[in-house]
């Protein structure tokens, strides 16, 4: 899809809208931004209502505050995505305190282990969805086709040496998602103001 | 890959196992020392060209060795190499300290590999979403009730096709409609539908002062001169690029037609068909009821479920389809297409009730609708009803999208047969390309 390398100018030009009031931007910027607000809400919540209730809470959010997003800060879309992220989580630990509050089985270490691998997960969705193509090319030959390295090296039209590369490259991307910032907030996704 | 020129080297640590054949234009980046990130490590010394096995240089340190069993973690933590460099690299992660850090690190990640769930979104959190949004802070500028329909059936679309393989694009579609009361159809493809389309809205982009997605003039303003103008231009057949352009100018078509409600004169803006033209909030509808159409038969050719229109958005497509069935009777019966008004029983002036068939539309979005028959100008009337016809709002719409046959169409009949006949083959002959 064409929305990851959208220009900067969209941003600006979808920030000055939203703050405009105008519906058919808010239209637009859920055509852009449904499914990955919808696929990492879901990854951290694990289920489909609670996804749904989440994409509303992040949509209305951004509707509500559209200074909230400063384009001078980075892309919207890794804006959107932190914001996500951060309100999926907060979720995810208000539902388990609650839930434990009420008796529910389990201690305050096992949900923090839990809201810590639902962070992690989602955020692994979001660097391997806006890593560099090539790198995710050659992950996918690999975890999803398993092809081994020589196959993928052939399938993709790279040398053996460059595959072994792109593969290393791509899982050391990747396990930066377990780095987590104090609020559950990646510190790469810039957070959300 | 790299044509003729291979270079063959053998690896301390390595020896045992087989020749690796490297593409030579590795060579250079290794020569850079800088694919480790950054650390130092020698270059490789190339081997004579000619393949033959050169003795180890006796300087060969083990430290290469790593460099290359370091490379090789990430397809090992994906089980990606061979047997022996698996073997290789596990009994070198005895021994170096960093690689086995680095190895634990990259398994956890590959933990964290998903295949992608594709939930498809409901079309229906798309509206629930942008209702809630819309509650909590009202819109300076309302997307209008008359641009809503074709708003939401753009994104229903675009969800579809977000979805679709390449392939899919290239599978063959069949359109349909009625010419003068028979049948035609053309074969296209999924990515020509896109095209059509495109071409067709932008009869509502150039009314609203957009630019024009032709990059030629179309012999005429009609929907299938302009595709066919489209088909002409391109130098390829239509592929999955033309969603792009189709996107974009659904989402200027939304935005504007929002911009301009506000003004007087929007009131007053007209799309022509060529033969025929609409007023701008007809246009919008009408574009939206094609939109659907073809999404249809685009979901048909990839086999792939897609849901009718929400209930109050078929409503009015149904309703506009019921507003102009008068002025197509009357210039049907001009044509000697359809049944000759019963002047001497019912000459009526303009504005009084007529001689009327019930359209009874069921199901969600359904309703009644009293078509005059003899005049466009007449007024519908339920006591000058001389027939009534029931059917299904989803069929009605497939009837007048040339999808059923006026013959075909699951109507319940009553009454007046050459009124009924007139109203459904009037109700078929809407549909075009």
């Amino acid at each position: 899809m064409a929305t990851n390398d959208a220009p900067p100018r969209w941003d600006r030009r979808m920030q000055q809208r939203l703050a405009h009031g105008e519906a058919a931007a808010l239209g637009e910027l859920y055509d852009r931004f449904a499914s990955l607000v919808h696929g990492l809400a879901h990854r951290v919540l694990g289920d489909e209502p609670a996804a749904d209730a989440l994409t509303c809470d992040v949509f209305a959010h951004i509707w509500e505050h559209p200074d909230a997003y400063d384009p001078h800060e980075g892309p919207m879309r890794s804006w959107v995505a932190a914001l996500t992220h951060r309100l999926a989580v907060q979720r995810l630990r208000t539902t388990g305190t609650a839930a434990l509050a009420r008796g529910g089985e389990g201690t305050t270490e096992d949900l923090e282990r839990r809201v810590h691998r639902a962070s992690a997960a989602a955020r692994a969705d979001y660097i391997v969805q806006s890593m560099p193509t090539p790198l995710r090319a050659a992950l996918e030959r690999a975890y999803f086709q398993r092809r081994d390295y020589r196959q993928a090296a052939a399938d993709l039209g790279i040398t053996e040496d460059e595959a072994r590369r792109r593969l290393r490259l791509g899982l050391q991307l990747l396990s930066t998602a377990h780095h987590t910032g104090p609020s559950g907030v990646p510190p790469e996704h810039g957070g959300a103001r | 890959m790299n044509g003729g020129a291979e270079r063959f080297e053998r690896f301390e640590g390595f020896g045992r196992h087989e020749r690796r054949q490297v593409g030579a234009g590795d060579d250079s980046r290794d020569g850079s020392g800088g694919r480790d990130g950054g650390e130092a490590v020698p270059p490789r010394v190339p081997a004579e060209d000619g393949g033959q096995p050169v003795p180890e240089p006796l300087t060969a340190p083990p430290v290469l060795a790593h460099g290359v069993l370091k490379a090789l973690l990430g397809a090992w933590a994906l089980a990606a190499c061979s047997a022996q460099e698996t073997a290789a690299v596990e009994e070198h992660l005895g021994t170096c300290g960093p690689c086995a850090d680095e190895a634990l690190r990259l398994r956890e990640a590959v933990g964290l590999l998903h295949a992608e769930d594709s939930l498809d979104l409901a079309p229906a959190l798309r509206t629930r979403v942008l209702q809630g949004c819309l509650d909590r802070r009202a819109p300076r500028i309302p997307v209008p009730d008359w641009v809503a329909p074709y708003d939401a059936e753009t994104a229903r679309l675009d969800a579809l096709l977000q979805d679709i393989g390449n392939a899919e694009w290239h599978a063959p579609v069949r359109l349909r409609w009625f010419e003068g009361d028979r049948p035609v159809s053309r074969r296209t493809t999924v990515a020509g539908v896109i095209a059509h389309l495109l071409s067709v809205d932008g009869l509502v982009a150039v009314a609203l002062g957009l630019d024009d997605p032709l990059p030629r003039a179309a012999d005429a303003p009609t929907p299938t001169a302009r595709t066919e103008a489209y088909r002409r231009a391109s130098r390829f057949p239509p592929s999955r690029g033309v969603r792009g352009p189709w996107r974009e100018q659904s989402h200027a078509l939304v935005r504007t037609a929002s911009l301009t409600s506000g003004n007087s004169g929007s009131e007053k803006l007209s799309v022509s068909y060529g033969d025929f033209e609409l007023p701008l909030r007809d246009a919008m509808l009408d574009r939206a009821f094609e939109c659907w159409i073809h999404a249809e038969d685009i979901a048909e050719a990839v086999a792939y479920p897609y849901e009718p229109p929400a209930p109050r958005h078929l409503h009015r497509m149904i309703d506009l389809a019921a507003r102009v069935l008068p002025t197509v009777l009357a210039e049907r019966r001009r044509a000697g297409l359809a049944t000759p008004p019963r002047q001497t029983r019912h000459l009526v002036p303009a504005g009084s009730p007529g001689r009327s068939l019930r359209l009874e539309i069921e199901g969600l979005g359904g309703g009644e609708w009293l078509i005059p028959l003899d005049s466009p100008a007449a007024v519908g009337s339920a006591d000058h009803a001389v027939a009534h016809v029931a059917l299904d709002g989803v069929e009605f719409c497939r009837l007048a999208a040339g999808r059923v046959s006026p013959e075909d169409a699951a109507a319940g009949q009553e009454g007046d047969r050459e009124a009924i006949r007139d109203v459904l083959s009037a109700a078929a002959s809407l549909s075009r390309m």
